[in-house]
């Protein structure tokens, strides 16, 4: 029997706001507790909501960036539950009337193909503070749980999609998309690590080819990209072996256990959760006008798709090199920067997507340490001749961590690459002189074969002119002079 | 709709309030006749009418993204009947 799995996703994308959905509070993470809860933040009696403008710019340019119908007319409402990190005793959240619609979110899969995943809607909402459990507060011989409201207020946009994905790979294209899109729109950090991309996943099995959903459940407030795969492949699994069995499916929450990677059930409540939604009394609807619309439509950036496109056409590049140079938006600047100022968009993309990338991987940086122009300069002194290839990977480290240009680099080492041909003759008839075996070797062999074993009579050279000669240069006067023997 | 026995407990307990067993005939017996009293509005056509989410024709005005709420911890933590090292103490809650 084969078994298909079905993935939908509930994004929870914190928004790059400064202050609050409805306070004037801070939002900078990792601040000293409850030092930006302000008294709306905190419910006290008399305060008053008032939304942040800013909150919907972003939602806006999201549901633009993913061709969604923008709802003019949205509504805020209450939803009802107790908890400690949520002191008005409900979220302020959209239902029915959410700031956006529907829309279609086009993932790549890591065999390059793309799939269409239908975005069911994406809706405004506030956070919640944050509980902590494991504390050694006590009082009166109980246990204490302790709460920090700084994030309480912090805006939300929850992004729903449609049960569309078929796999944990697909789940994870999907919301490395997300990811993407958010910080090319400047909508939010992404930064999974300090929670600001969280995602619900709600997960089911059905034999193939039948159209029925199967029950699902729904794995809550997995932080990242390797736990979404796992997460759901263990929650496929133990569904299909529980319906092979004979079982029956409960539609439940559960918890992703990262540490024994399994899902196991949240303690269901005696009483199912009833969130009694209805529209905040304290705040109006919000209409947002065709012209504020189209003024978001104008601050949209270039995409990241259609920047792939273009730089596929315009600069010759394969598609893998442009995803990858377009999967961060400084990234694809700074491509573009040097691609302009070296006249050179293939050397540059060579440069970036490896040197440049395997020392960031090392560095643990996702952006270029080295300026557009140091690595211009660099660029340009490889293709000129002033040094060699292997020269200016060792320039191109030392630039990661200083600012010098790569010609004081140059002058301040003697790096100049020896062209120079009565130096290199020298060097030449020394490495002839010091080989006789494999110059007797080579002059016996085939001609095919003499053209392989060259490389080792230019590496004896290049090594004798401690990197600095020209491999060119050698190359050209060693085959001239071995085969003048022949 | 009648409010029945199980209906006033279940919302109660969603409510985090508590009705002793004397008064819970007549709170539902009270919302019982409110519920009457606002059924009278389901006999109304609003065939093609919108849904009102507030009684003001107005819109929301929007704030600007501005950080305008001083730290005020130290405040706002007297009012709590637990707090330490600047956290609110509550109850153990395991979920």
């Amino acid at each position: 029997m084969e078994w298909e799995i079905v993935v939908g996703l509930e994004v929870h994308l914190q928004l790059a706001t400064k202050s609050k959905l409805f306070s004037g509070a801070s939002t900078t993470f990792g601040a000293v507790p409850n030092t930006q809860a302000c008294a709306i933040d905190l419910a006290m009696p008399g305060t008053l909501p008032t939304p942040n403008e800013a909150a919907f710019r972003l939602a806006v340019l999201f549901g633009l960036a993913v061709n969604a119908k923008i709802n003019q007319h949205s509504v805020f409402e209450r939803k009802n539950y107790f908890y400690p990190d949520l002191p008005k005793g409900y979220q302020l959240t959209q239902l029915e009337h959410p700031i956006i619609g529907a829309g279609i979110i086009d993932i790549t899969l890591p065999d390059g193909t793309s799939k269409p995943i239908r975005l069911h809607h994406a809706h405004l909402e506030e956070d919640a503070g944050k509980s902590l459990h494991e504390t050694s507060f006590t009082a009166s011989g109980r246990e204490m749980s302790a709460i920090d409201l700084n994030r309480a207020g912090t805006p939300l946009l929850e992004i729903v999609s449609e049960p569309d994905m078929r796999s944990a790979a697909e789940a994870v294209a999907y919301l490395k998309k997300i990811h993407i899109l958010a910080k090319y729109l400047g909508i939010s950090d992404g930064d999974m690590s300090q929670g600001s991309l969280r995602c619900d996943a709600n997960i089911s099995v059905r034999i193939k080819g039948e159209q029925q959903l199967g029950t699902r459940t729904e794995i809550k407030n997995i932080n990242s990209f390797r736990f979404v795969a796992k997460a759901i492949n263990v929650e496929a699994r133990r569904q299909i072996d529980l319906l092979e069995d004979g079982g029956t499916l409960v539609q439940e929450t559960r918890l992703y256990d990262a540490d024994k990677n399994e899902t196991r059930s949240m303690r269901t409540k005696e009483v199912a959760n009833d969130y009694r939604y209805f529209p905040c009394p304290d705040l109006l609807p919000v209409e947002l006008s065709d012209e504020y619309i189209a003024a978001r439509q104008r601050e949209l950036p270039e995409l990241p798709d259609a920047r792939r496109t273009r730089f596929e056409s315009s600069y010759q590049l394969s598609t893998k090199d442009a995803t990858q140079l377009t999967g961060e938006r400084t990234t694809a600047e700074y491509f573009e920067s040097v691609a302009k100022q070296t006249g050179e968009p293939k050397l540059a993309a060579n440069w970036i997507t490896g040197e440049l990338a395997a020392l960031q991987n090392r560095a643990e940086v996702s952006v270029p340490q080295v300026t557009v122009e140091q690595l211009t300069g660099l660029i340009l002194r490889v293709k000129d001749g002033t040094i060699s290839g292997k020269i200016a990977k060792q320039l191109l480290a030392q630039m990661m961590d200083g600012n010098d240009d790569v010609d004081t680099l140059i002058a301040a080492q003697g790096l100049k690459q020896v062209s120079d041909s009565d130096a290199i003759e020298k060097l030449v008839d020394e490495v002839i002189a010091a080989n006789s075996t494999q110059v007797e070797n080579y002059l016996r062999a085939d001609e095919a074969k003499r053209a392989k074993m060259a490389g080792f009579f230019v590496g004896q050279v290049i090594k004798a002119s401690r990197g600095q000669g020209n491999p060119k240069i050698i190359g050209q006067m060693l085959k001239q002079k071995l085969n003048a023997r022949l | 709709m009648t409010v029945n026995r199980q209906t006033i407990e279940e919302l109660a307990e969603l409510a985090k309030i508590s009705i002793s067993e004397t008064t819970i005939d007549g709170v539902s017996g009270h919302l019982d006749d409110m519920l009457q009293l606002l059924g009278q509005l389901q006999t109304i056509n609003t065939e093609g009418i919108q849904p009102m989410a507030h009684p003001l024709e107005t819109q929301q005005l929007l704030r600007s993204d501005i950080v305008a709420e001083p730290n005020n911890r130290e405040a706002l933590l007297a009012t709590a009947p637990l707090t330490a090292e600047g956290l609110f103490l509550v109850p153990k809650v395991i979920d």
